[in-house]
């Protein structure tokens, strides 16, 4: 779960990591307020949308007066925010972060992550600050410092000068960093974070330290401990039909092709999507309906794939452990009686209750493609889509 | 021989009294499983399927000399069972819960250190080793005694190797998923050691997904140090960068995390590389034969 900038700042304010001073404005007036409050002669402007390159489309930007703020605000709020990680319609922005500007001499990259290869909470640092730090690792991976935290002491301050001072901070800096990392740990911890990153910490006119820019990412397992995380959840900035699939116990990703796909598992999902495109197929979408999968959830899963337009085929591959096939066979035909599907439906049953799925399937008289296996359901969900183009 | 859990294994459940927990001991027993009791914390001195109810694992274990625990509870409270279990001295540990917040895992594996115990998971199906020990949720039925490892970060996707495998006349000596979270219990190249060293698995099928270095990190180790043949398959191609595909771990950070990436970097270290899910079973045919 991700949360926008300004919250992940006012979070970190809290747990005293240094951060601009500056507010959230939902409109034009409420941003030359917070300019005027905030005084001093410049201003940043922040596009509030969870995809980062923000100021690659026009969502970063400074203003000299309280009349460009406005100006500014005026141009952002409800543009469609186009940056490299958004699809090309872009991110519709409802609100700006107004931000007193600062001097910057020097930046560094801060971050926290939880490492698979050392399967601990670990601080990657580094020198240069302010851009892609997976492109520094690739480039210039000696800038890239990494240290782990053993969780049964937490990061250790000495852990914490020795990475500032390989970043190349100095005197002051060297404490002020190590009470940066320090507080930006506990938060990580405290709230169960996934991913916490300050980029860049910037160096001031004058040696400060300050967090100029901030993101958090959070564990969805842990939020039932963290309600004041889940509260800063924004349904706007996630794709409509994800969510209303995760309501229903279901696991769906929106993709590009047009071969809806309704599995069970992950894993089998996924390898169910690389074998359509083996055979030069493109999936619509990864659709998991999980453990247990009721005649019901079945009926949501063709709801949701079918909300696609660019669908023109479904297949379903179920390989039953908990699950029943004589019961994903009755959602199949409760679906087709209860909604309209115009598309072809394969369907590849495997597993528990398999001898009692099939003959459901077929005794309803709906024209269900059989396939035996995996391979042959690929096959023929392509001759389908081939035979009907 | 097998990996890990045989027919001498002495299993309790965790969470025993649950619909769950209940139902999949059940089918356990069914083949063959040795079931010597469970933990519901309250419910000590009870029965149930006719088998003694501790308070603690550490009772448990002393009443019945358990080796072996899966674990059904749900996932706020595993973390804390598992390391009950590791306390207690539980040898192998099969954790099932999906879900469990990653730091948790992070503080469960450090208390895991110099505890000399195996935990598979979790978010796993569970270890079969096939008619002699099943701690899971797997459907028994489609696994056979044969002489093939596997080993799955995925559950439906090792079934659906085992049927592919069973197309072709092979059975396993033990089927072990590892689980889909990005902190877990167990790694292949763990797996991949345990199957090495026992005389009875002859060759290895590996089934990755997305995400961390696990897979290129086993293959490499198994270059150097295993003389039985691999096939292996890393689910994800069509995968989205930087979503995640259902499971916590399935998730591309970077160029190194997509399946082609690890499945190149297979092959070059010596695995044989399946392109096509399924292909698995006809590929080991013609490796393994």
């Amino acid at each position: 779960m991700n949360i926008h900038e300004y919250q992940t700042k006012e979070l970190l304010r809290g747990y005293g990591v240094p951060v601009p001073d500056g507010r959230v404005a939902h409109n034009i007036d409420n941003a030359a307020t917070i300019a005027e409050d905030l005084g001093g002669e410049r201003w940043v402007i922040k596009a509030q949308i969870h995809a980062g390159g923000r100021g690659k489309g026009g969502g970063v930007q400074v203003a000299s007066s309280v009349e460009e703020v406005r100006q500014i605000a005026d141009e952002m709020i409800g543009m469609h925010l186009v940056t490299p990680q958004t699809d090309k319609a872009g991110r519709l922005v409802q609100r700006v972060l107004v931000e007193q500007a600062c001097d910057i001499r020097k930046e560094f990259y801060l971050g926290l992550v939880i490492d698979r290869a050392t399967q601990r909470i670990t601080v990657i640092a580094s020198a240069s600050g302010g851009m892609n730090i997976e492109e520094v690792a690739k480039t210039d991976p000696g800038r890239v410092i990494h240290e782990a935290v053993d969780p049964a002491i937490g990061l250790a301050d000495f852990q914490c000068r020795k990475i500032a001072a390989k970043i190349g901070l100095q005197g002051k800096q060297i404490n002020d960093a190590a009470r940066i990392m320090k507080a930006l740990y506990r938060c990580f911890r405290d709230k169960d974070a996934l991913l916490a990153e300050i980029n860049p910490l910037a160096e001031l006119e004058g040696g400060n330290l300050m967090a100029l820019d901030a993101k958090m990412s959070f564990d969805s397992n842990a939020m039932y401990r963290r309600p004041d995380i889940t509260e800063l959840r924004d349904f706007d900035e996630e794709d409509s039909k994800e969510v209303e699939a995760t309501g229903h116990g279901l696991n769906y990703i929106a993709l590009d092709g047009n071969v809806g796909c309704i599995v069970n598992g992950a894993g089998l999902a996924m390898a169910t999507m690389d074998a359509i495109s083996f055979h030069k197929g493109k999936p619509a979408n990864f659709l998991d309906v999980g453990g247990g999968a009721s005649p019901e959830k079945v009926g949501n899963a063709f709801r949701i794939v079918l909300q696609d337009p660019n669908v023109k085929i479904i297949l379903v591959n179920i390989f039953a452990g908990i699950n029943r096939c004589d019961w994903i066979a009755e959602g199949l035909v409760q679906a087709m009686h209860d909604q309209e599907i115009n598309v072809p439906i394969v369907v590849r049953l495997a597993g528990t209750n398999v001898e009692k799925g099939a003959p459901i399937l077929e005794a309803s008289g709906f024209p269900f493609i059989m396939a035996d296996n995996l391979d042959d359901a690929a096959r023929k969900v392509m001759e389908t889509l081939e035979g009907s183009a | 021989m097998s990996v890990f859990v045989h027919k001498h294994s002495r299993v309790i459940i965790q969470g025993f009294t649950g619909q769950h927990a209940t139902f999949h001991a059940e089918e356990s027993m069914k083949n063959g499983t040795t079931v010597v009791g469970g933990i519901t914390p309250g419910k000590g001195g009870q029965t149930h399927l006719d088998l003694p109810v501790f308070d603690t694992v550490s009772q448990a274990v002393a009443e019945t000399g358990a080796d072996v625990s899966g674990i059904f509870v749900p996932p706020p409270f595993a973390a804390d069972a598992i390391m009950e279990a590791l306390e207690a001295g539980i040898g192998v540990i099969v954790v099932i819960a999906d879900g469990i917040p990653v730091q948790d895992m992070v503080r469960v594996k450090r208390y895991a250190v110099d505890k000399n115990a195996v935990i598979i998971g979790p978010n796993t199906p569970g270890i079969i080793t096939p008619d002699a020990c099943k701690v899971g949720i797997m459907p028994s039925h489609i696994y056979t005694p044969g002489r093939i490892g596997v080993v799955s970060r995925s559950g439906t996707l090792n079934y659906e190797a085992v049927q592919q495998m069973s197309e072709v006349g092979m059975g396993q000596t033990t089927s072990v998923g590892i689980g889909g979270d990005p902190v877990n219990g167990t790694d292949f190249v763990t797996v991949l050691r345990a199957f090495e060293a026992d005389p009875e698995t002859e060759a290895v099928i590996m089934i990755g997904e997305i995400g961390g270095p696990q897979e290129v990190d086993a293959a490499r180790w198994a270059k150097e140090n295993m003389s039985k043949p691999i096939v292996g398959f890393v689910a994800g191609v069509s995968a989205p960068p930087g979503r995640r595909m259902g499971h916590a771990g399935a998730i591309i950070s970077g160029e190194s995390d997509t399946a082609n990436a690890k499945m190149d970097l297979m092959e070059e270290l010596g695995v044989h590389v399946v392109r096509n899910p399924a292909d698995i079973g006809k590929t080991a045919q013609r490796v393994f034969s």
